[in-house]
């Protein structure tokens, strides 16, 4: 008996559910040399407000919990990602048209800065956090804090370039809706597969599929919107999208490339400065 | 079997003028008990059909402000002050502080202690019952649960309304309606609607809550909505917002099915006020049609419909300032309650 072809429907992820997008449009995804792929929801305005609510939701919780234990559960996304390892080899291969083994070393790579960033998870404040020295009987401490909700549009490098932009940001407890790249969406919608059979909350990560270009201004004006990370966005009006943010202040970081730094991280947060009596007399 | 004297109940004008002259428990209970069963499924099916109109733009627009001008921006927690019915007042007063264009809500709704802080509060904004401005609605009769012997609930709406409330919120006895007793709940209404009287021959509106949450079935929903009507209630609202379900579409819909109805037979206009559970703009705008397609849209006056809300009115700034703007807004640019 001949095995029937399964074609996999591609939705979108918002607050742990795996939504089609409510505009009800979709796209094709096709491989390198052009032949079809896969159907992916193309996300509208509405799905990326959804989104943003979602993350709103998720936000106090994520950042409640203590960095050892944000820590935990990105490494346990990081042993998931190895489980899969060969579903995202494949899907790399034949959207990017490489070869396996670049596929593989790739997969390797993300997995490799997941794991490095979620180490940093309750060791960030201790290195961006500072005991000030002032001229008085007074402790004067300054940690960072989560800036909220951070709006991404990812680099076309399906895997790794998605991996390099999310992991930092929800490292310090931000929560964040995720723009996949528009060619190469299907690592995306794997990558959300695995985080939701982990243990992060559903709208710490939101992922939308489509066209960036027509949800980015939306995400860079939305006033509930924290922060903006266009390192994917080199191809967009990104200077637009920078004046679109600026109406509510948002942190943005314009496009570059998405090597692993600390930077990534402490970039998203604010810093809250304390004072405390050194005693009570 | 023992046969009963027939019990006379409170001489009210409507129940005298439909129920004929002879006013007692048995002919109100032959009354109420021979309305017709509802249709449930039909119902709820009339009421879902009625949430999938779509509302687009100019018409989204006019059906905010709309909801703005329904709205009773309500208080009801055992942790009130004078300083938050203050806060709340100036909330109804000014809205969105970034948009003076901004509708002014109906009435603002509190425990009958905080009416003297909400009418201090409201100065010459207050309306007095009149069209202009905003009324101060108290709940009384022993909120939310009723239970308190009639001379209690009289005082308690006597002193709100001494206090300068202009609206009564006042609920039935559950108890006793779903133990078959309709004509100690009828005479309760009657005495709590005679003590809403001024010393100048005016009286304050009376809102008769059924909350529907606790009377179980569409059949009692539309039984109470009757009863409540004959008595004398200028308005019936769905709920307490103490209990949950709180205000659904359904039940709405039936009670303006009811109100429709008293309008046909009597040229009478009946208030409507769902309370509790209406948070989203999305599910206002529902409200607003079914009013619409149900009773009609005169019906869509602070006059006859009210939202009992609180958060209700953050969602809708919101979506304003989103038309307004061209940009989606965030809980950040809306005051916190």
């Amino acid at each position: 008996m001949t095995h029937l072809a399964v074609p996999k429907t591609y939705k979108l992820y918002i607050g742990g559910k795996f939504p089609r997008s409510e505009s009800g449009r979709t796209y094709e995804v096709v491989a390198r040399d052009g032949s079809f792929l896969a159907n992916a929801a193309k996300a509208s305005r509405k799905d990326a407000r959804d989104a943003v609510v979602a993350a709103r939701a998720a936000q106090p919780g994520w950042a409640g919990a203590t960095g050892y234990n944000r820590g935990q559960v990105l490494y346990r996304i990081a042993e998931l990602l190895e489980g899969r390892r060969a579903q995202f080899v494949l899907e790399i291969t034949s959207t990017e048209g490489v070869t396996a083994a670049a596929a593989g070393k790739q997969v390797d790579a993300a997995i490799d800065t997941w794991v490095w960033y979620a180490g940093w998870a309750d060791k960030y404040v201790q290195v961006a956090g500072n005991a000030n020295a002032v001229s008085g009987p007074y402790f004067n401490i300054s940690v960072p804090e989560p800036t909220g909700i951070v709006a991404i549009v990812a680099p076309p490098d399906s895997l790794l370039g998605l991996v390099s932009v999310v992991a930092p940001a929800i490292v310090s407890g931000n929560t964040v809706v995720v723009i996949a790249s528009e060619t190469a969406p299907l690592s995306a919608i794997s990558l959300a597969e695995v985080l939701a059979t982990s243990d992060v909350p559903g709208g710490v990560i939101n992922i939308l599929t489509g066209s960036a270009a027509e949800i980015a201004p939306w995400l860079a004006s939305h006033a509930d919107v924290n922060a903006l990370d266009l390192t994917g966005a080199e191809s967009l009006e990104w200077v637009d999208l920078q004046i679109a943010a600026a109406d509510t202040l948002k942190r943005v970081r314009t496009p570059g490339d998405f090597g692993a730094s600390l930077d990534r991280i402490v970039g998203f947060t604010e810093t809250k400065t304390v004072w405390h009596t050194k005693s009570l007399i | 079997m023992t046969i009963q004297t027939p019990v006379a109940l409170a001489p009210a004008q409507r129940a005298l003028s439909v129920l004929g002259g002879d006013l007692t428990e048995r002919s109100l209970r032959l009354h109420l008990e021979g309305l017709s069963g509802v249709d449930a499924v039909g119902l709820e099916q009339r009421a879902a059909d009625l949430g999938t109109r779509s509302i687009k733009t100019s018409s989204k627009a006019w059906a905010l402000d709309r909801i703005i001008e329904l709205i009773d921006l309500t208080t009801l927690e055992g942790a009130d002050t004078p300083g938050k019915v203050r806060s709340l007042v100036a909330k109804a007063l000014t809205p969105d502080a970034s948009d003076v264009t901004t509708p002014r809500v109906a009435a603002v709704c509190v425990y009958g202690d905080m009416v003297p802080y909400a009418v201090a509060a409201l100065g010459s904004a207050h309306a007095n019952g009149g069209p202009n401005g905003i009324n101060v609605a108290a709940v009384a009769t022993a909120f939310p649960s009723g239970r308190a012997s009639l001379r209690v609930k009289l005082a308690d709406t006597a002193d709100a309304v001494a206090a300068g409330a202009d609206e009564i919120d006042m609920v039935i006895d559950r108890g006793a309606f779903l133990s078959g007793r309709y004509g100690q709940v009828f005479d309760d209404i009657v005495a709590v609607k005679d003590a809403c009287r001024r010393d100048n021959g005016t009286h304050a509106h009376l809102k008769v809550i059924l909350e529907t949450g606790e009377l179980n079935t569409y059949d009692n929903v539309r039984r109470a909505s009757w009863l409540a009507i004959l008595a004398g209630g200028d308005f019936i609202k769905t709920s307490t917002g103490k209990v949950a379900p709180a205000a659904t579409l359904p039940v709405t819909l039936l009670m303006l099915e009811v109100v429709r109805d008293w309008h046909r037979l009597t040229g009478e206009h009946i208030g409507v006020k769902p309370a509790g559970g209406i948070r989203t703009s999305k599910d206002a705008i529902k409200y607003l049609v079914t009013v619409a397609e149900t009773a009609g849209e005169q019906w869509l006056t602070p006059s006859l419909f009210r939202f009992g809300a609180s958060s209700l009115l953050n969602d809708v700034l919101l979506q304003r300032q989103k038309i307004k703007t061209g940009h989606y807004s965030g809980p950040d640019y809306v005051t916190i309650d």
